[in-house]
């Protein structure tokens, strides 16, 4: 067999066919390779939480080592000068209203979307897909000019609204796309049991689409959790800026205290690291799915 | 069903007014504000395209447009490329793949202001990563943010944080190929690398596709990286058109020329989707 292929390979083709794939040192050389790789994504974050035990002098003596004194006051710094648990607290009241919002108000349009039969259908998926192109830059001065005018910049409900707005259409698609491949017989078998429509949303298409609602949750949550741009123009002011401004602030004010910046780090990347290892799957599609999100 | 109109109407109406007021007019709003000059919040003074011409002879908006745009070029190059093969051998192992699924994925999920944060600490003079490394080894510390270097440097994190994203698109995609075509080709003598070439890339073409596109609209919506990291600087050296758009509007209060360059960011966004396209476009394979 290979003697009659190899006459059409070139010496590159042969070379790689003789030493990457065929033999152990293929193999080997593709593990050390993914291995060199997952170091690059592991190894920072690693450093940072081994540090964020250490007090700033022992990050500058000995930053590669495991702490000689595991010390929590970075962390106490965090609460006590940054006031880091306010912000954790705002962070997850805007992105968790954000998530409910959209699950609910785009559930219900979803539903309709994919079980319904009307006239404007057509028009309004398309309006649906195109605003998955609008950024949050052609978006944000006239909404922070509406903000102003109706005295909400500063208060939760700035970011709130634009979030929700802006992860509606992405929600709606996703959502109705599951429910349009659920079977016409359990529509009709829920009329046979009186359900009206909206009956029929909680108690047939809800539970079914419920995957669908997960992974939307998830990608709409760090979407939000995750914005720094809106939160700076819109929620800036200490007492609602989330997780994301502080440690923009942070990174201009506490610029030298290396045991700050760290636990600020560590605090703001935990839960969500946890969050991912428990749900990573979900994770994956959702974040995959939001791929053509603006 | 008898009925529905109510109830299309009660379920959809929520959904498309809030949208509605806060992003489609927003939208339509934010090009008529960008032919406004603004003082402050509410002045507000027609000036037809004066925006537009400004912005045409704007120096530091013409350096942002060139980093973005260059960034761009390495972003989706190494973004994409390293996320094939990546994606390529991963598929080729069996044991420890799902150990490296998690470990390559998870950047994505921690928000660019964390990243920042972290690659600042890298990059660091006094006691960066990066130079601790360096004097462990007996060598000098660098100054590794430069006008020279502060855009490979937003660049480097910029695709770290990625590459797990497209990676995981493409193994998907990867793993979805039947394996008939596989035992086909073996009989029909291609091995190894020459398989990856005639075989896996044809069949994913249209997933890469997918993933140039979105790395290439992606790049324009770059702002938290460079905003913490750089700042734009040192100089405007590593301005993108995001941190820019940021600066003028929000920093300078020139909402109306922000508007602008929101439009331009649009605008490039869209051709450059289109172009790359039409480019791309290719008979996709189905199976």
């Amino acid at each position: 067999m290979h003697t009659h292929t190899q006459e059409q390979l070139t010496f590159w083709e042969r070379f790689q066919e003789r030493y990457f794939s065929q033999s152990k040192i293929g193999k080997i050389f593709i593990y050390v390779v993914l291995t060199l790789w997952s170091m690059t994504t592991i190894f920072p974050l690693a450093w940072v939480f081994l540090n964020s035990f250490k007090d700033s002098r022992e990050i500058i003596t000995d930053t590669f080592k495991i702490p000689s004194d595991p010390t929590v006051q970075n962390y106490v710094n965090a609460f006590e000068t940054v006031n880091i648990g306010k912000s954790y607290l705002n962070s997850f009241i805007i992105s968790g209203s954000v998530v409910l919002l959209v699950l609910f108000i785009g559930g219900l349009a979803a539903f309709a979307m994919a079980r319904m039969q009307f006239k404007l259908r057509g028009v309004l998926q398309a309006l649906l897909i195109a605003s998955l192109l609008i950024p949050a830059f052609a978006t944000i001065v006239p909404v922070y000019r509406m903000m102003i005018q109706m005295d909400l910049v500063n208060t939760y409900l700035a970011l709130i609204i634009p979030h929700t707005a802006g992860n509606l259409p992405f929600a709606i698609l996703v959502i109705s796309g599951y429910m349009a491949t659920i079977p016409k017989e359990l529509e009709e078998a829920s009329v046979m049991d009186g359900c009206g429509r909206f009956r029929m949303f909680t108690k047939v298409f809800l539970p079914i689409s419920l995957p669908s609602f997960a992974t939307v949750g998830i990608f709409v949550f760090l979407w939000s959790y995750n914005d720094l741009f809106s939160s700076l123009v819109l929620v800036s002011h200490e007492r609602v800026a989330p997780i994301v401004v502080l440690l923009s602030n942070v990174s201009s004010q506490y610029g030298t205290d290396y045991g700050l910046m760290t636990a600020a780090i560590a605090m703001t990347v935990i839960p969500v690291l946890i969050f991912y290892l428990l749900a990573q799957k979900t994770f994956e599609k959702g974040a995959t799915s939001g791929a053509v999100k603006g | 069903m008898k009925g529905d109109k109510l109830y299309i109407f009660l379920f959809l109406t929520p959904a498309f007014v809030i949208t509605g007021i806060f992003l489609y007019y927003p939208f339509v709003e934010n090009i008529l504000q960008s032919f406004y000059k603004t003082d402050g919040f509410f002045n507000s003074t027609f000036i037809g395209i004066d925006n537009y011409v400004r912005l045409w002879n704007d120096e530091i908006a013409r350096e942002a447009l060139f980093n973005s745009l260059e960034l761009m070029l390495y972003v989706t190059i190494f973004q994409v490329g390293i996320a094939l093969v990546l994606a390529i051998m991963v598929n080729a192992i069996t044991k420890g793949a799902g150990f490296y699924r998690t470990t390559f994925f998870f950047p994505i999920v921690i928000s660019g202001a964390a990243i920042g944060l972290l690659f600042t600490l890298i990059y660091n003079y006094r006691n960066g990563l990066l130079n601790e490394i360096l004097v462990n080894l007996g060598l000098e510390r660098v100054l590794w943010l430069t006008e020279q270097s502060s855009l490979y440097m937003v660049a480097i994190p910029t695709i770290w944080n990625y590459v797990g994203f497209y990676f995981v698109i493409l193994l998907t995609a990867i793993q979805k190929i039947p394996n008939d075509f596989y035992e086909a080709a073996e009989l029909e003598g291609v091995t190894g690398i020459q398989k990856m070439f005639k075989l896996t890339i044809p069949l994913i073409v249209s997933d890469l596709k997918t993933c140039i596109v979105l790395a290439i609209t992606g790049t324009l919506k770059i702002f938290e990286l460079v905003y913490i990291i750089t700042r734009g600087g040192p100089g405007s050296s590593s301005e993108v058109l995001g941190t820019y758009m940021y600066q003028k509007a929000f920093e300078d209060t020139a909402m109306g020329y922000g508007a602008t360059i929101a439009v331009l960011i649009v605008v490039l966004g869209l051709s450059l989707a289109f172009i790359t396209n039409k480019l791309l476009q290719k008979e996709e394979v189905t199976y």
